[in-house]
C-alpha cells in the first residue's frame, strides 16, 4: 500500500483517500451533521426497528435458555459445540479488522485508514460484545462463569491455567478491554467538537462529559498523539494473539480436524479476512445513504478489496494445508477427517465454503470488480457466509466424526439455534445504528489532518 | 442376621386422629406438595395404611407425619426407635436375598437396603440360576451376576404409574368392598362345583399358590385354572412329551460341551437358566484359563432366522428361515443316522456343505480328548418335532450325562398353555364362563391377535384380574386389585432347576397392593390372611412343625434358597418311533420356503428389552439400547438389508404388513445377519394402556400373532405407505473402517504363538512420550479389563450402572438427538460379508486415562485426576463448557442437557442411590469406577485397618455381568486379577496411539472357526 502517496502524485482523484473540494470547516460539517444536525433518514428508523426487533429474539432465545438450559438447541453427544461456538469465533474473526485498521494501518502510516477507521472499530467493539455473550450462553451453568475468573475464592480453587478455554477469557477480554479504549480514546477529540458545535443542552452536557475536557491545546494533543499511539503498539499484537488463542480452543485437542499446528496463521488470516468483508459490508450501505461517497472513496473499497484477496489466499493455502497434511500424514483418522469433510453428510457445506471462500473472491483480481461496488458488495456478503460455513466445518463436522464409529452422530440446529445466531445479528445491527446516530461516523480530526497533508503534498 | 425384611403392617382400625401444629412446618415447600397431593382424592386412597412407612422413606420428619394426621394413620411405631435394631446402621446398606420370576422361573436376588429403601438390585450367587463367581472378598457380601430385567425391577417397584387402587369398573373402591363382592359369586358357584369359575394364571412355579389353587380345585372340582405366558415353553414341552412320551426338563451344562448347535436358539441370554448359561460358556472359552492345557475352546454354531446376541458369539453363524432351519435340523439328524423323514433338497448346496462340516464337528471335535461331548440346543420357537429331533440327536451324540440331564420340570403344572387357552377363549366366547379370575399377565394386549381375546372376555359376567399396572386387561375388567411387586411381597418360586426360593419384601407395598396368594386366600374363604402367614403356613406344612422350623425359615430367607427342594433327575430315552411326528407337522416342514417373491416369513419375538410388553412402563428397559439395532423407546420390522433395498425401504420407513387377514403398520429398520426373506416382528409394543412411559411406543406385534403358529409365519405381504417416522437410535455406524478398535483372533493363532498371537498389533505398545509429568501412585492405582471374548453384549452392565449411578432416563426425542445418559454403553460392530457380518461387542465405560484429554482442556478443573488413577468428574465445580467430552476420543462423557434427573416424583426420589450425587442440568457427568464402592470399601478398611483386598470392591457393571467379563481391581497389587489380565498377551489399550494410556483396557475377542467351513466361507464370499 506504500503507493498511495505516489498515486497522489498522479493526481488521480479517484485514487485520492478524500474526494472534493473540502475545507477543515465541510469536512467537520458534513461528518458532524449526521449526528447534530442532519433529519434522521426515514431508513435509519427502519432499520433500527428491524434490528431491534432481532434484538428482542435474542432477549427471547436468552430467556428461554435460561429456562430450560442448553438442551434447547441442537447440541448433543458428540457435537456438544455448535452455533454458540461457531457464531463466537465468526463474531470475533469479524472484530478484527477494526484493530487492523486502526493500530496496524495507524503505525504503517496508511492514510487511507482515516476514513474507515472509526466504524470499523465500532464493528470491531459489536463484535466482539456478540461474541462475548456466546461463551457466557453455552455453559451449562452460566451462573457459575466467575469460576474461570482467577479469583483468589476461600475454596481455594484456582482455573485450570492449562485449558485453552482459559486463555481465551483472557485474550477476548483484553482485546475487548483495549479495543474499547482505543476506540474512546479516538472518539475524545470528536467528542469536543460535538459539544462545541451542539445545539441542544442536553447534548453539549452529553458530550461534554464524554470529551473529558477536551480543549484542544498543543498539550492535548500532543499527549493524545503519543496515548493513541501506545495504544496502537498494544493493540497490534491483540490483532495476532486474540485468533491464535482462539485457534488453540480447536488446535490444542486431538480431535481430527482440530489438532492441526497450521491453524493460529490460518485463523488470523481468516479473521482478517472475514473482518474486512464485513467492513465493506458495512461501509457500502453506510456511503451510499448518508452520501459519503467523497469520504469513503473508491480507493478505500478498492485497497480492502486486496487486503481481503490477500487474506484469501492466505485462508486458501490453509484449507490446502489441511487436505495435504491428512493425505501425507498417513494417519487413518486425519484421512478420514477430510473424506468426511468434502463428501460427508456435511459435503455441500464444504463446497460452498471452498465456492465462497477461494472461487468467487478470486474476481477480485480483475480491477473492475473492486471498483464495481454492487459486485464488491455481494462478495463481501459471501465471503461472511463463507468464513461462517469455514467455522461451522472445523467446530462441528469434526466432532460429528471422530475416532471411534460408535459415537458418530449429526448435529441439527434448532429453531433457537437459529434465534441466537440472528439474534446478535440484530444486537450488532441495533448497536451500529445508534453508533451512527450518536456519534460521528469517521474521525472528523483526522480527515481533518488528512485534509491537510493532502494539501501539503499538492502544493 | 439381616433379614428380619419389614413386613407390612396390618391395616390399622384403631387410629385416631391427630392435628398437631400446622406452623411446624410452614414453609416446608416438599410437604406443601405432598399435602397439595394428599387432599385429591385419589391422593387420599393411595396411601391408606403404609403411609407411615411411605412418608418415613421420603426422609420426612417426625413433624411431618404429624401434620399428616389429618388423614388416617396407624398409630403404631410413631415414635422413633427406643432401641435401635441391631442391624441398621444408618448410612450402611443391607443386603436381602429375594427372587424375581420370569415365565414363571425364579432368579436369585440380593437387594440393597438403605435404611428401609431398595435401592439396588444383584444376584444372589447362593441362588442355582445365578452362577457361582469366585471372589476373594467375603463371600458373604459378594454379588452375584444378574441380566437387564432384574436390574431394572427396582424402577418397576417405584414406578408412581403402577396401580394403587382397588377399582371396580374404574371406580376406586376397596378390598373389604372387593371381598364382600366376591362372596355371593362364590356363593352361587359352590352348588355347581364351579362349573363357571375359571382361573388364568401365568406360568406358575410357586408351590404356595400352586397349593391354593389345587385346594380351591378341591372345593370347586370342575373350575378350571389355565396357565398362559405370552412367551411359553409349549413347543419344547411337546417335543419332551413327543420323544420320551412325558414331560421332562433338559438341564444344560455347556461348559462341558466342545461343540454346541444353537438352533434359533438364545441360551445365553434368554431362559431360565441364562446367567448360568452364559458364564459356563465364557468359562469354556477363555483361552487365558491355566487350567485348561493345552490352550482349547469350545465351538460354537448357530443356525438362526433373526440375529440373537448367542448368534453373535458364534464361530459359525448360518442365517436360514425358520423352516429351513427345522429342514436343516431333520437333514443333520439323518447325518447322525436317525430315521426321521425329511428331505434337504430343499435346502442350498451351501447350506449342505455347511451342515456336513457342523455333523463332522458334533461327532468328531473334542480338542480335549474323548472325555468331551457335542450339544444341541433347540431354541423354545422351534416345533415340538424339531425339539424331539434334537432330544434324540443329543442321545446319538452321547450328550446324555454329559452335557445334557434330565430332570422333573419345575413348573407347578406342566401344560401345553396355547391349547388350554384357547379352550378357554372357547368357553368365554359360549358362555360357559360365569367368573374369571386373571392372577397377572396381561392377556387382553398380551394374546395373539386371532383369538379375540377382549371380545371374549366381553361375555364374562364377573372378571376380576390382579395387576402391577391398570391395563388393557384390568380396562375390560370389573374388578381390577392392584398388584403388590415382588420387592413388597410374600411369595415363592422355583429355579429352573426346582430348588424353591422364598420371595420376601424389601419393603412394605406402597400401594395398596396385593399378591396371588392373597386373592386366593380370598376366593378360599380366607380373605383376612396375609401373604406372610400364607407362604410362612405352606413351609411350614412341608417343612414340619419341628422346632427347628423357624430356624429352616430363617436360613431359606437368608440363603435365598430353601434347602434340598431341586426337582430330581429322570433318565429317559428317546422313543424314536414318534419323531416323525403328525403328518402336519411334516407338511409345514415340507413346504418350501419360498413361495413366490410376494412373499415374506414373519417371525416373533419377545423384545430384547421389554420382553413380552410387561416392561413397558419401565424407562430404563425402555432406554436400554437393543442388542445389534440399538433401537431405543420403538420396536421396528426387522429386515435385511437385501430386502429392504429390494423393496426400497429405508430405516424408518413404514409398511403395512398383512398377514392371516390382518395388518399392522410398522416401521422397518434393516438388520444385518437376518434371514433374507424373514422380517422380524418384536412383541411387547403398541401398548395401549401401559402408563405415561410406555403407553403409544411402536406397534402391536400381537395383533399378527397366530395361536396355531404362534413363532413364526409364512406368507405375509409388505407394503410401502410412502411415510415414515423417527426412530431413536444410539448407534448409526457399525463398521469399523478399518480402525482398530475391537480386536480379534483365532484359535489356531493363539495356539501358534500364546504369548504374542499375530492379530495382537504391538506398534503402539509403550508409552509414546509426553509433556506432562508421570503421576505417581503409591497407594492404590485402579483399573479396569474388559474381555471382549467373554462379552456377550446382553446389556446387563448398562442396566446395572444405571441403577447404581442415579442415572437419569432422557426419552426418546432425546436419545433420537443423541443425549441419551448411560455412563456404559455397548457398541456392536460388524465385521466381513455385508448381509451376513460377524458381530462383535465392545462395552465401554470411561477410560479413565492416564494422560486424559479432557482434564487439560477443562477451564475450571472440573475433572481431575486423583492420587488412585481415576479421572473424577467434581459436579459442583463444572459449569459446563462440555470442551472435556469434545476432546475425549471415546465419546463417554454425558451431558446434562436439560433438567433430566427427576427431582419432584416422591416415590422416583426414594429410588435414588443416596451414595451417589444426582446432577442436575448443565453439569457433565460420566463413569466414576462406582467411585462410592471405592470409599465405602477404603472406609471399611481404614476401621478395621486391614487393607483393601483384590475383588472386595466390585463395580456395578462387573458384578452384574453374567460372564464376568468385567473385572475391576489394584494394578499395584501384583496379586490381582486385573494386574495379570493387563499383562496378558491379549490385553491392549483402545485408541492407544492416542497416547491417552487407558486405564480400561481389552482383551482382545479370540474365536475358534473350523477350518472347513472358514475356507468355504472365504469362498462364499468372494
Amino acid at each position: 500500500m506504500a503507493q498511495s502517496g505516489k498515486n497522489l502524485k498522479h493526481g488521480s482523484t479517484r485514487q485520492q483517500p478524500l474526494v472534493g473540494d473540502y475545507t477543515f470547516g465541510s469536512v467537520t460539517d458534513k461528518i458532524s451533521a449526521i449526528v447534530l444536525r442532519g433529519r434522521t433518514p426515514r431508513n435509519w428508523y427502519f432499520g433500527f426497528a428491524v434490528a431491534f426487533l432481532l434484538v428482542m429474539v435474542l432477549l427471547w432465545s436468552v430467556g428461554y435458555l435460561f429456562l430450560r438450559g442448553v438442551g434447547i438447541w441442537g447440541i448433543n453427544m458428540p457435537v456438544a459445540w455448535g452455533f454458540a461456538i461457531v457464531n463466537f469465533v465468526w463474531w470475533i474473526g469479524i472484530g478484527h479488522a477494526g484493530t487492523l485498521i486502526s493500530a496496524i494501518l495507524l503505525l504503517l502510516r496508511q492514510q487511507w485508514r482515516t476514513s474507515i477507521n472509526r466504524f470499523a472499530e465500532a464493528m470491531t467493539l459489536f463484535a466482539v460484545a456478540c461474541a462475548g455473550l456466546f461463551p457466557l450462553l453455552h455453559l451449562g451453568r452460566p451462573e457459575y462463569f466467575y469460576y474461570l475468573v482467577p479469583y483468589p475464592a476461600t475454596t481455594g480453587m484456582w482455573p485450570q491455567f492449562r485449558s485453552p478455554l482459559m486463555w481465551d477469557f483472557f485474550a477476548v477480554a483484553t482485546y475487548a478491554t483495549v479495543s474499547l479504549f482505543f476506540w474512546y480514546v479516538g472518539l475524545i477529540p470528536d467528542l469536543a467538537t460535538l459539544r462545541d458545535r451542539a445545539k441542544r443542552r442536553f447534548s453539549r452536557i452529553a458530550y461534554g462529559f464524554l470529551a473529558m475536557g477536551w480543549r484542544g491545546s498543543a498539550r492535548h494533543w500532543q499527549r493524545y498523539q503519543r496515548a493513541y499511539l501506545l495504544l496502537a503498539g498494544l493493540a497490534t499484537p491483540l490483532v495476532v494473539s486474540v485468533h491464535t488463542i482462539v485457534s488453540l480452543d480447536f488446535a490444542v485437542s486431538i480431535i481430527p480436524g482440530w489438532h492441526t499446528t497450521v491453524f493460529p496463521p490460518y485463523f488470523v488470516a481468516g479473521a482478517i479476512y472475514s473482518g474486512f468483508a464485513m467492513v465493506l459490508t458495512i461501509a457500502i450501505p453506510l456511503r451510499a445513504v448518508y452520501g459519503l461517497q467523497d469520504l469513503v472513496t473508491a480507493r478505500h473499497l478498492d485497497n480492502m478489496a486486496k487486503v481481503m484477496l490477500a487474506s484469501g489466499l492466505v485462508v486458501a493455502y490453509g484449507y490446502l494445508i489441511e487436505a495435504f497434511i491428512a493425505w501425507y500424514s498417513g494417519n487413518l483418522f486425519e484421512r478420514y477427517m477430510m473424506l468426511n469433510r468434502a463428501f460427508g453428510e456435511y459435503g455441500w457445506c464444504y463446497w460452498l465454503l471452498i465456492a465462497s471462500n477461494i472461487v468467487v473472491p478470486q474476481l477480485l483480481w480483475f480491477r473492475s470488480v473492486r471498483h464495481s461496488v454492487p459486485l464488491l458488495f455481494v462478495i463481501a456478503l459471501v465471503i461472511n457466509v463463507g468464513m461462517w460455513l469455514e467455522r461451522f466445518i472445523i467446530v462441528v463436522v469434526s466432532l460429528s466424526r471422530d475416532f471411534l464409529p460408535s459415537s458418530w452422530g449429526l448435529y441439527v440446529p434448532t429453531f433457537w439455534d437459529w434465534a441466537t445466531f440472528i439474534g446478535t445479528i440484530g444486537l450488532f445491527a441495533a448497536l451500529l445504528f445508534v453508533f451512527i446516530r450518536l456519534l460521528p461516523m469517521i474521525s472528523i480530526f483526522e480527515m481533518r489532518e488528512l485534509l491537510e497533508e493532502s494539501k501539503g503534498e499538492h502544493s | 442376621m439381616p433379614n428380619s425384611a419389614p413386613q407390612r403392617p396390618g391395616p390399622s382400625e384403631t387410629s385416631r386422629q391427630y392435628w398437631r401444629s400446622l406452623s411446624e412446618q410452614a414453609g416446608n415447600e416438599e410437604l406443601q406438595r405432598y399435602l397439595a397431593r394428599a387432599e385429591s382424592a385419589v391422593g387420599a386412597e393411595f396411601s391408606e395404611s403404609n403411609r407411615r412407612d411411605f412418608l418415613r422413606l421420603l426422609g420426612a420428619s417426625l413433624a411431618l407425619a404429624g401434620v399428616q394426621g389429618c388423614l388416617r394413620q396407624p398409630e403404631e411405631k410413631i415414635v422413633p426407635y427406643v432401641q435401635q435394631p441391631e442391624e441398621i446402621v444408618p448410612g450402611k446398606p443391607l443386603y436381602f436375598a429375594t427372587a424375581m420370576t420370569l415365565g414363571g422361573f425364579a432368579t436369585g436376588l440380593l437387594v440393597e437396603s438403605h435404611m428401609g429403601r431398595p435401592t439396588k438390585i444383584e444376584g444372589n450367587p447362593r441362588h442355582p440360576s445365578v452362577p457361582a463367581v469366585p471372589w476373594k472378598g467375603n463371600p458373604h457380601e459378594a454379588p452375584g451376576v444378574s441380566d437387564a430385567f432384574a436390574q431394572a425391577a427396582i424402577l418397576t417397584m417405584y414406578d408412581p404409574d403402577r396401580s394403587q387402587t382397588f377399582t371396580r369398573a374404574g371406580e376406586i373402591s376397596t378390598w373389604d368392598a372387593f371381598v364382600s363382592a366376591l362372596r355371593p359369586v362364590l356363593e352361587a358357584q359352590r352348588d355347581r362345583q364351579g362349573r363357571g369359575i375359571r382361573l388364568l394364571t401365568e406360568t406358575i412355579t410357586s408351590p404356595t399358590l400352586a397349593d391354593q389353587i389345587r385346594r380351591f380345585l378341591a372345593t370347586y372340582p370342575e373350575a378350571q385354572w389355565v396357565q398362559y405366558e405370552p412367551v411359553n415353553d409349549d413347543n419344547a414341552l411337546a417335543g419332551a412329551q413327543m420323544a420320551f412320551g412325558r414331560y421332562v426338563a433338559p438341564r444344560y451344562d455347556v461348559d462341558r460341551a466342545d461343540v454346541i448347535l444353537a438352533l434359533d436358539a438364545d441360551f445365553l441370554i434368554e431362559g431360565p437358566d441364562h446367567l448360568r448359561q452364559a458364564h459356563a460358556f465364557a468359562a469354556r472359552r477363555d483361552v487365558r484359563d491355566p487350567a485348561q492345557s493345552p490352550i482349547s475352546m469350545s465351538r460354537l454354531y448357530a443356525v438362526e432366522s433373526t440375529p440373537t446376541l448367542t448368534g453373535g458369539k458364534a464361530d459359525h453363524r448360518l442365517a436360514l428361515s425358520s423352516a429351513e432351519i427345522e429342514t436343516f435340523l431333520l437333514a443333520l439328524a439323518s447325518r447322525l443316522e436317525i430315521d426321521v423323514a425329511g428331505s434337504e433338497e430343499n435346502l442350498p448346496k451351501r447350506t449342505r456343505q455347511w451342515l456336513d462340516a457342523v455333523a463332522d464337528d458334533l461327532r468328531n471335535y473334542r480338542p480335549r480328548g474323548e472325555s468331551g461331548s457335542a450339544l444341541v440346543l433347540a431354541g423354545r420357537w422351534l416345533s415340538p418335532r424339531a425339539h424331539a429331533v434334537v432330544h434324540a440327536i443329543n442321545e446319538k451324540l452321547g450328550a446324555v450325562g454329559q452335557t445334557v440331564t434330565y430332570a422333573e420340570p419345575a413348573l407347578a403344572e406342566p401344560t401345553l398353555q396355547y391349547r388350554a387357552f384357547a379352550e378357554l377363549v372357547e368357553d368365554m366366547r359360549a358362555g360357559r364362563v360365569e367368573t374369571l379370575c386373571i392372577l397377572g399377565g396381561n392377556p387382553v394386549y398380551a394374546s395373539p391377535g386371532n383369538l379375540d381375546f377382549a371380545a371374549a372376555l366381553a361375555k364374562v359376567p364377573f372378571r376380576v384380574r390382579l395387576g402391577l399396572y391398570d391395563d388393557e386387561t384390568s380396562a375390560r375388567c370389573d374388578w381390577h386389585l392392584p398388584q403388590a411387586h415382588f420387592l413388597e411381597s410374600w411369595d415363592d418360586a422355583r429355579a429352573y432347576d426346582g430348588t424353591a426360593s422364598i420371595v420376601q419384601p424389601l419393603i412394605a407395598p406402597l400401594y395398596q397392593g396385593r399378591t396371588p396368594t392373597e386373592i386366593m386366600a380370598a376366593l378360599l374363604g380366607e380373605p383376612g390372611k396375609t401373604a406372610h402367614e400364607i407362604v410362612k403356613q405352606y413351609w411350614q406344612q412341608q417343612i414340619g412343625d419341628g422346632g427347628d422350623f423357624e430356624a429352616t425359615w430363617e436360613t431359606s430367607l437368608h440363603d435365598g434358597v430353601v434347602a434340598e427342594t431341586q426337582a430330581p433327575t429322570v433318565s429317559v430315552t428317546v422313543d424314536t418311533s414318534n419323531l416323525n411326528g403328525s403328518p402336519s407337522d411334516a407338511a409345514a416342514v415340507a413346504s418350501s420356503p419360498n413361495s413366490g417373491t410376494e412373499h415374506l416369513d414373519l417371525v416373533f419375538r419377545p423384545d430384547p428389552t421389554i420382553w413380552d410388553g410387561r416392561f413397558a412402563n419401565n424407562g430404563w428397559l425402555q432406554e436400554l439400547p437393543k442388542p445389534f439395532t440399538k433401537l431405543t423407546w420403538d420396536n421396528a420390522a426387522l429386515m435385511s438389508p437385501g430386502l429392504a433395498s429390494s423393496l426400497r425401504l429405508n430405516d424408518g420407513d413404514l409398511v403395512q404388513i398383512e398377514y392371516d387377514g390382518r395388518s399392522v403398520t410398522a416401521p422397518v429398520w434393516r438388520l444385518p445377519g437376518q434371514s433374507e426373506r424373514t422380517v422380524t416382528l418384536p412383541l411387547g409394543y403398541g401398548r395401549r394402556r401401559a402408563g405415561q412411559v410406555g403407553r403409544g411406543l411402536g406397534f402391536d406385534a400381537y395383533a399378527l400373532q397366530t395361536i396355531t403358529s404362534p413363532w413364526h409365519g409364512q406368507g405375509a405381504t409388505l407394503r410401502r405407505l410412502g411415510q415414515s417416522v423417527d426412530l431413536a437410535c444410539t448407534q448409526h455406524h457399525h463398521w469399523m473402517d478399518g480402525r482398530d478398535l475391537v480386536r480379534s483372533g483365532t484359535l489356531a493363532e493363539v495356539q501358534q504363538d500364546p504369548q504374542h498371537p499375530a492379530f495382537m498389533h504391538s506398534e503402539h505398545a509403550g508409552d509414546l512420550p509426553s509433556l506432562y509429568p508421570e503421576f505417581e501412585y503409591d497407594g492404590h492405582k485402579w483399573a479396569m479389563s474388559i474381555d471382549l471374548n467373554r462379552c456377550t453384549g446382553c446389556n446387563a452392565c448398562v442396566a446395572a450402572c444405571q441403577s447404581e449411578n442415579n442415572i437419569p432416563v432422557v426419552g426418546k426425542e432425546q436419545v433420537a438427538m443423541g443425549r441419551e445418559m448411560h455412563w456404559i454403553r455397548v457398541d456392536a460392530y460388524y465385521e466381513g460379508d455385508v448381509h451376513q457380518p460377524r458381530v462383535v461387542h465392545q462395552p465401554l465405560p470411561c477410560m479413565h486415562c492416564e494422560k486424559a484429554p479432557c482434564e487439560v482442556v477443562c477451564p475450571v478443573a472440573a475433572t481431575v485426576h486423583d492420587e488412585e488413577g481415576l479421572n473424577e468428574m467434581v459436579y459442583n465445580r463444572c459449569v459446563g463448557t462440555r470442551y472435556c467430552s469434545n476432546n475425549c476420543p471415546y465419546k463417554v462423557r454425558r451431558f446434562n442437557y436439560l433438567q433430566y434427573s427427576e427431582l419432584d416424583e416422591p416415590t422416583l426420589k426414594m429410588m435414588q442411590n443416596p451414595d451417589v450425587t444426582v446432577r442436575n442440568r448443565g453439569v457433565m457427568e460420566k463413569c466414576t469406577y462406582c467411585v462410592q464402592r471405592i470409599a465405602a470399601a477404603r472406609i471399611d478398611a481404614d476401621n478395621s485397618g486391614h487393607p483393601i483386598e483384590d475383588g472386595q470392591i466390585v463395580t456395578a457393571c462387573q458384578a452384574a455381568c453374567p460372564s464376568q467379563a468385567i473385572v475391576f481391581g489394584d494394578l499395584n497389587d501384583a496379586e490381582s486379577r486385573v494386574h495379570s489380565l493387563a499383562e496378558s498377551p491379549l490385553n491392549y489399550a483402545l485408541l492407544g496411539e492416542l497416547n491417552t494410556r487407558p486405564r480400561t483396557t481389552y482383551l482382545a475377542g479370540v474365536r475358534n472357526p473350523n477350518p472347513a467351513l472358514e475356507q468355504f466361507e472365504a469362498d462364499s464370499q468372494s
